[in-house]
């Protein structure tokens, strides 16, 4: 479980994330929304730690990851797989070596036992053939799913995705929805989707959280959002509405 | 006000972040296993790969010092042999080491701070931290460790190819013989000078590297970010060693 209080933020004295508190229970889904610039992605790297807080604590299982030694952290680290915004694959190295770099950095494996493994990772995000291609060669779909691959080798107790869905067509988007559906499923992990696009929200997510202006404003589950009434989520959906139609649960 | 302070505490503020960048390096020495692969690559593009412009601009500067040195040098009370023993201790102390160093500002420097930048702002590095890997063991330690091992080779190489130029010119030129420019080479020699000129280009090739790594490591600020760290490594490194240049010749000389 992953729990957060009371946590601020601030870059050069401008205030970022203000008094932020959130529990991330085991095998949910949880999507944390809100406009670009609402401290969405601030607030995810700080759960991963790679952000400090200005005040504040974020607890992995119990244990502050501020406040352990570097060494530790990584350890803690160890436990989830981040797929990032803009896929963030390592250009040095093409899609297979990607996937196979966690596997080589931090575990004992046989190459074909990592071999094996690679082309498992890229048999759940439905690319079994892009093994060789170098990442330049990859549409921004099948980068985010390479990349997705690489974020579940280590098979990880969380997997944080950063706008898995952004600047991807809405066919490619739902795909990459079903397929986080899929691994949660599949895995059964602890999922964090940090998004601004209601369709995946309602898609994929057992619950939101939605942050405004640095503050958490609302948290619940999906019914309870389709039932609020709160002025800021409303006016968060319904912009959302306008852009991709009345959302439906799947 | 708040302005005036951040621009008055930034210098002291990328110092700190410099130091504590380069602690952090050192303290990643002993994880050998995690940079071990990337050493030997990094060993390759800044040695090997640097000899064939290290050599061409050593040869041109041998060449060129031993030239005019002939031309200010027309006394008939002056030895021509003298023209060895001015030229080979400008390359052996100075040039040797100072040519190189400008060339790898321009051809590492600017290479890692560009490769590091757009690792940073493509998130490449967060997702190094993010698998919990340390980034600055994996990425910078061996780009630091080659620069420290591999220029004091590219310095033998300069300083080989240089005086080689220098002995070239002044025969086929018809200045002196190649036997009168070694002589002279030799007459003045000290068995310090190819010290200094080592422990000169360790300086450097640690100045080059640590200062590049660190404006790629912490670039920001997108494309632009990246060619603002890619000039200011350059620029940097390159300052950098005309002063460590000129305080290493004051300590040791």
């Amino acid at each position: 479980m992953i729990q957060i209080e009371h946590l601020y933020k601030s870059f050069d004295g401008k205030p970022v994330l203000r008094d932020v508190s959130l529990e991330i229970r085991d095998g949910e889904t949880l999507a944390i929304i809100g406009r670009s610039g609402s401290g969405k992605s601030v607030l995810m790297k700080h759960v991963i730690g790679l952000l400090t807080p200005t005040s504040g604590r974020v607890q992995v299982d119990g244990t502050d990851i501020n406040e352990i030694p570097y060494r530790r952290l990584r350890e803690v680290r160890r436990q989830f797989g981040v797929l990032f915004q803009g896929g963030a694959l390592f250009d040095s190295m093409n899609a297979f070596e990607n996937i196979a770099f966690p596997l080589r950095t931090f575990t004992d494996m046989e190459e074909a036992a990592i071999r094996d493994e690679v082309y498992e990772c890229l048999r759940l995000v439905e690319l079994p053939d892009v093994g060789p291609k170098r990442t330049a060669e990859l549409s921004g779909g099948m980068q985010k799913r390479v990349a997705l691959a690489r974020a579940i080798a280590l098979r990880p107790r969380y997997i944080i995705y950063d706008e898995p869905t952004s600047g991807l067509d809405p066919e490619t988007s739902n795909a990459i929805d079903d397929l986080i559906r899929a691994l949660t499923d599949e895995m059964n992990v602890t999922s964090i989707v940090v998004t601004h696009d209601m369709h995946s929200v309602l898609s994929i997510a057992d619950r939101a959280a939605l942050l405004h202006r640095g503050h958490l404003h609302w948290v619940g589950t999906i019914d309870e959002l389709h039932a609020s009434d709160d002025e800021v989520l409303c006016a968060f959906v319904k912009a959302n509405e306008y852009q991709i139609g009345v959302p439906q649960r799947v | 006000m708040a302005s005036l302070s951040l621009t008055l505490t930034k210098p002291l503020r990328n110092v700190g972040l410099y130091v504590l960048l380069m602690v952090k390096a050192f303290a990643s020495l002993g994880e050998f296993r995690l940079y071990r692969k990337n050493l030997f690559k990094q060993m390759v593009r800044v040695g090997i790969d640097s000899i064939p412009i290290v050599a061409l601009a050593a040869a041109f500067s041998g060449a060129v010092t031993t030239v005019q040195t002939a031309y200010q040098l027309v006394s008939p009370f002056i030895p021509k042999r003298i023209i060895g023993s001015i030229v080979a201790p400008s390359l052996i102390l100075e040039l040797g080491a100072v040519v190189t160093g400008f060339i790898l500002a321009g051809r590492i420097g600017a290479r890692f701070a560009a490769e590091l930048g757009t690792m940073r702002v493509t998130e490449q590095i967060d997702a190094l931290e993010a698998m919990g890997l340390n980034s600055i063991g994996y990425l910078i330690v061996p780009r630091v460790l080659a620069g420290v091992v591999m220029f004091p080779v590219l310095y033998v190489v300069a300083c080989f190819v240089g005086i080689t130029g220098g002995i070239g010119v002044a025969h086929f030129g018809g200045y002196l013989e190649a036997g009168e420019f070694v002589a002279g080479a030799r007459e003045f020699f000290q068995p310090f000078d190819p010290v200094f000129g080592l422990i000169k280009s360790v300086v450097f090739g640690f100045a080059i590297t640590s200062i590049s790594c660190y404006k790629g490591y912490y670039t920001g600020g997108g494309a632009e970010g990246v060619g603002r760290a890619t000039t200011d490594a350059a620029v940097l490194s390159c300052v950098y060693i005309l002063v460590a240049d000129l305080l290493l010749a004051i300590v040791l000389l």
